[in-house]
């Protein structure tokens, strides 16, 4: 087509552009369809839930009944499960590292993990539960597990971290700094020798395996429900806090939180980095799930249902393309990372329109129009006013602070930045 | 006004001057106080695009296949004294045939008008005669008479639909000639206009309104009573979309949609004006009147350039692509060359027509023709330069299929603009407004304040107009918004304040202690008083 680019035919350009730019925000919310699938079968609320780095299709869940599943996301059922793999709530599951294995492991209230293997412990039909491959004995109720990258070892979380080799009965270490039980246990999957946990002394420790000795550890205001290592900057860690807020830290200055993720209005349950290291998505207990960008403090998406309970886990998958939750009310559910994608191969035409398209509203997105577009989200009447009360609460608090700081002395109430205000110390070793 | 912007136009794109171009770009990089290094990273990054994207949009200049080409004179030739017949002598068979004239001797005089690829000629008879064609080859699309006075015809978005300004009401017609609507908003229409960008049908009449109309959705988008009468003279700036109206007194008013008041006011001619013509980059107007002048204007700020006379009156004007300047005028039609930003002497081409007068000239877009209607028929000339010989096929495409008009139709409804968003600067739009919002409000309350005292100096508000209400003024919810709104100043509440001032004054002397010796004579009086109190 033969084209002409003197501006004195293109007239309105600017106008028009912008007209475009508002189209733009508009069809992306009118496509906007995130929720792909509920995926049922649990009988009790999925608590637990692990993901295959190697493999796109599958994911494992663990529920509040001791049953273990595992899902194959193309095809949208259960693969496997074993009905009865703990007696009370299966706390955490994982995969076992390796391109070519089969292996899980679960852990249990019931003091037992377990290793389990699809081919091995074969899926006969319903009521009969396999055996596992092999179990572990704890001390006391298990709360969460993670796997090393690399060697045959994995950590658990219980009343002090323990560091189990795949080979022996008992754990080879246990880690503790303080007494009080871990909420959550994680392996650092880049920096492979570093440990994260967090327990109910609202504390985050580090760990360092090769010399099994704690590195530093964290307090804050309240205590954290999850961490997530970020899988390209293996020095931060993002953290699901029960004071309604995700934070982001760098492991070597731990002193304040680089990004504060506020939005949720209950505590937060579980968090995962998108593979690219550039998004996470948090579960919370207000029963919505949304996702962040690292670098921006509010969320840009949020994902409910009417009939979603509250959040424990979430997850985002390998491909980047879709989150996963697991809920109190026994559902696995599949959503689309960003909502108005589509899936499928794009044709050359498609893809310019919807580069254009996204180019113009990140162009546009701060005026007014088109910015109340892209922001506005029919969020549930709940959150709504929770929100509103949150908001009053804050406000007054501020309000309340601003007035001392006015009637004291200058200088004796200095302002704390909101990264530092949750951190009530650091300690390293 | 954008005198800056629009004068930059042209140069930008200009072959020779791309390096200046660029430099001149990167000089005005300003120091700005941003600490934000990120920001300021994307601020460069953008600039740099920017720089580079006039580069590249100079370079893709040599792809363009086209090139204009003037008549040229040599020794003793003058441009003006060649005939048509002789040029047709010269021109290749295909543009030779674009030199016809149609014996139409009935319905005359013609008005007409070209769609915007230049590809469908659509003229109307003063008489009641409508005709729209496919000029090129002759094909004639659609036929009919409509039994009343037609006094302008215009072109919606394509070929498919166009208007018409008959005796009592303007009305639209599709291609096979059926009436689709009968536009009863707008009385006794003399002129007609289309906003292709806007999608709106603008018309002025007899009764001295400019109606504007959304073709889309049938909407009145604004009506405004121009105050000067009937007029006759409509043509819209195709760069801002303003219609500009040329009324009986000599007065050029500048209309948008959705401002009652004209945006700007010229008195062009001691007389009513007769013809006028905007050139697409909406820097020059050219307006003819009553007393005989021809005026160019830049109407970037409305200043007189210099005039031309003709030997009659000019009855219509137009402005071609490349800025040719085309007036009709009794039997004449002369045409001249760079004629609009500085003075020539001669003309480029002329043509005179035996036994009749011309009714309406209109250039051919992306094609050097010029047509002209009369009382006996219309004609097509060749004026070799003056069409814009580069079409853009997102633009306008002479060449369109049916396939592609479709789509260019829903593409350009999609974009369709806001009737708000005309204004006299067009690329308002999306430019930031660098006060902070406190800035703002203080300069709105100045406003507000400024207007208050004027208004209060020529007695427009009086304070008795303040009515002191006591009931239901402590609600919860008026307690709040009192609250909330302690910092907003409107009219109301400056009125208001300096009542309650004012009352509060005279309370207070009131309750004076007189001294003694104010008292004097009138001592006992002073105790009466405050015993009645």
């Amino acid at each position: 087509m033969p084209r002409n680019t003197d501006p004195s035919l293109h007239g309105f350009e600017r106008a028009r552009e912008y007209k475009r730019a508002l189209n733009a925000a508009k069809l992306e919310r009118m496509f906007a369809k995130p929720f792909v699938a509920g995926l049922s079968g649990h009988i009790d609320g999925i608590y637990a839930m692990g993901k295959n780095p190697w493999d796109l299709d599958s994911v494992l869940t663990g529920s509040g009944d001791g049953e273990v599943r595992l899902w194959s996301l193309s095809s949208q059922e259960t693969v496997w499960r074993a009905a009865e793999a703990h007696r009370g709530a299966a706390k955490g599951v994982c995969y076992v590292p390796g391109g070519n294995t089969d292996r899980f492991l679960s852990v249990g209230a019931d003091k037992l993990a377990k290793v389990w293997s699809r081919t091995e412990s074969a899926y006969m039909h319903d009521g009969v539960t396999p055996e596992p491959v092999a179990t572990y004995q704890g001390k006391s109720a298990f709360s969460s597990v993670a796997h090393h990258r690399n060697r045959p070892m994995f950590a658990t979380g219980a009343n002090s971290v323990e560091i189990w080799d795949v080979n022996r009965s008992e754990p080879v270490t246990s880690l503790a700094w303080g007494a009080d039980s871990v909420n959550a246990v994680r392996m650092n999957q880049t920096e492979v020798n570093v440990l994260a946990s967090c327990g109910t002394d609202r504390s985050i420790i580090l760990y360092d395996l090769r010399t099994s000795s704690p590195l530093a550890k964290l307090v804050m205001t309240l205590s954290t429900n999850a961490i997530a290592w970020n899988p390209v900057e293996a020095f931060t860690f993002a953290t699901a806090s029960e004071d309604h807020n995700a934070y982001i830290f760098d492991m070597r200055k731990m002193d304040h939180a680089s990004t504060v993720l506020k939005d949720h209005v209950s505590a937060v349950m579980d968090i995962d980095y998108a593979p690219t290291g550039q998004e996470l998505v948090t579960g919370a207990y207000d029963r919505s799930v949304r996702l962040w960008d690292f670098s921006k403090g509010h969320s840009r998406d949020i994902y409910t249902t009417k009939r979603m309970q509250r959040v424990f886990c979430v997850a985002y998958t390998m491909d980047n393309k879709y989150v996963l939750s697991g809920s109190d009310d026994s559902n696995l559910r599949i959503w689309r990372a960003r909502a108005s994608e589509r899936a499928g191969a794009q044709s050359q035409r498609e893809r310019g329109a919807v580069e254009y398209a996204d180019k113009l509203k990140d162009r546009y997105k701060y005026v007014p129009e088109v910015r109340k577009v892209l922001r506005q989200r029919n969020i549930p009447k709940g959150i709504k006013s929770a929100q509103r009360t949150k908001n009053l609460m804050l406000t007054s608090r501020k309000n309340k602070e601003e007035n001392k700081r006015k009637h004291s002395k200058p200088g004796s109430m200095p302002r704390v930045p909101e990264r530092n205000k949750p951190i009530l110390g650091v300690t390293h070793k | 006004m954008s005198t800056a912007e629009s004068s930059n136009k042209g140069g930008a794109f200009a072959k020779g001057n791309v390096e200046e171009t660029a430099a001149s770009y990167s000089d005005r990089k300003e120091k700005v106080q941003v600490k934000s290094k990120k920001a300021i990273h994307k601020v460069q990054h953008e600039q740099r695009r920017r720089e580079q994207a006039i580069l590249d949009a100079a370079r893709a200049e040599v792809l363009m296949t086209e090139e204009a080409g003037y008549l040229e004179a040599e020794g003793m030739e003058r441009t003006y004294r060649i005939k048509q017949r002789d040029l047709k002598e010269h021109l290749d068979i295909s543009s030779a045939d674009k030199i016809f004239d149609l014996d139409l001797q009935e319905f005359g005089p013609y008005s007409m008008d070209y769609t915007r690829n230049g590809k469908f000629l659509l003229l109307g008879g003063r008489k009641g005669h409508l005709a729209t064609m496919d000029w090129r080859n002759g094909n004639l699309t659609c036929e009919f008479h409509v039994r009343e006075t037609i006094r302008d015809v215009a072109w919606l978005h394509n070929e498919s639909l166009f208007a018409v300004a008959q005796k009592k009401y303007a009305y639209i017609y599709d291609h096979t000639g059926a009436e689709v609507h009968c536009l009863q908003k707008h009385v006794e229409p003399t002129a007609l206009g289309f906003l292709p960008y806007h999608f709106l049908l603008a018309s002025t009449g007899n009764t001295g309104k400019v109606v504007y109309q959304d073709v889309t959705e049938g909407s009145v988008a604004g009506e405004h009573r121009t105050g000067y009468g009937e007029c006759h003279v409509l043509k819209v700036n195709p760069y801002n979309a303003v219609v500009n109206l040329g009324h009986s007194n000599g007065i050029v008013s500048m209309w948008a949609p959705k401002q009652a008041q004209p945006l700007a006011k010229i008195l062009c001619h001691q007389g009513p004006v007769q013809a006028m013509a905007i050139d697409r980059t909406g820097t020059y107007m050219a307006t003819s009147g009553q007393d005989g002048r021809l005026k160019i204007w830049d109407i970037r700020n409305f200043k007189q350039l210099h005039e031309y006379k003709t030997t009659r009156p000019a009855h219509s004007l137009d402005i071609s692509q490349q800025g040719l300047l085309a007036a009709g005028y009794g039997a004449n039609v002369t045409i001249w060359k760079d004629a609009l930003a500085d003075k020539v002497k001669k003309p480029y081409m002329q043509r005179t027509v035996g036994g009749t007068s011309i009714s309406d000239v209109m250039f051919v877009p992306y094609d050097d023709v010029l047509g002209y209607g009369t009382d006996k028929g219309i004609s097509s000339i060749v004026i070799p330069g003056s069409g814009e010989p580069n079409f853009d096929a997102y633009v306008a495409n002479p060449f369109q299929t049916k396939k592609q008009r479709q789509e260019a139709e829903v593409k350009s409804l999609l974009d369709k603009l806001a009737p708000d968003t005309i204004q006299l600067d067009p690329n308002f739009i999306g430019r930031l407004d660098p006060r902070t919002a406190v800035q703002r409000q203080r300069e709105a309350v100045a406003r507000q304040q400024q207007e208050y005292t004027e208004n209060k100096a020529s007695g427009q508000y009086l304070d008795n107009t303040v009515r002191n209400r006591t009931r239901g003024r402590n609600s919860t919810a008026k307690r709040y918004k009192r609250k909330r709104q302690s910092n907003i100043m409107d009219l109301k509440k400056l009125q208001e304040m300096e009542l309650l001032e004012k009352r509060m004054r005279d309370n207070e002397n009131k309750k004076r202690k007189v001294p003694e010796a104010e008292k004097g004579a009138l001592s006992k009086f002073y105790e009466q008083k405050r015993k009645s109190n």
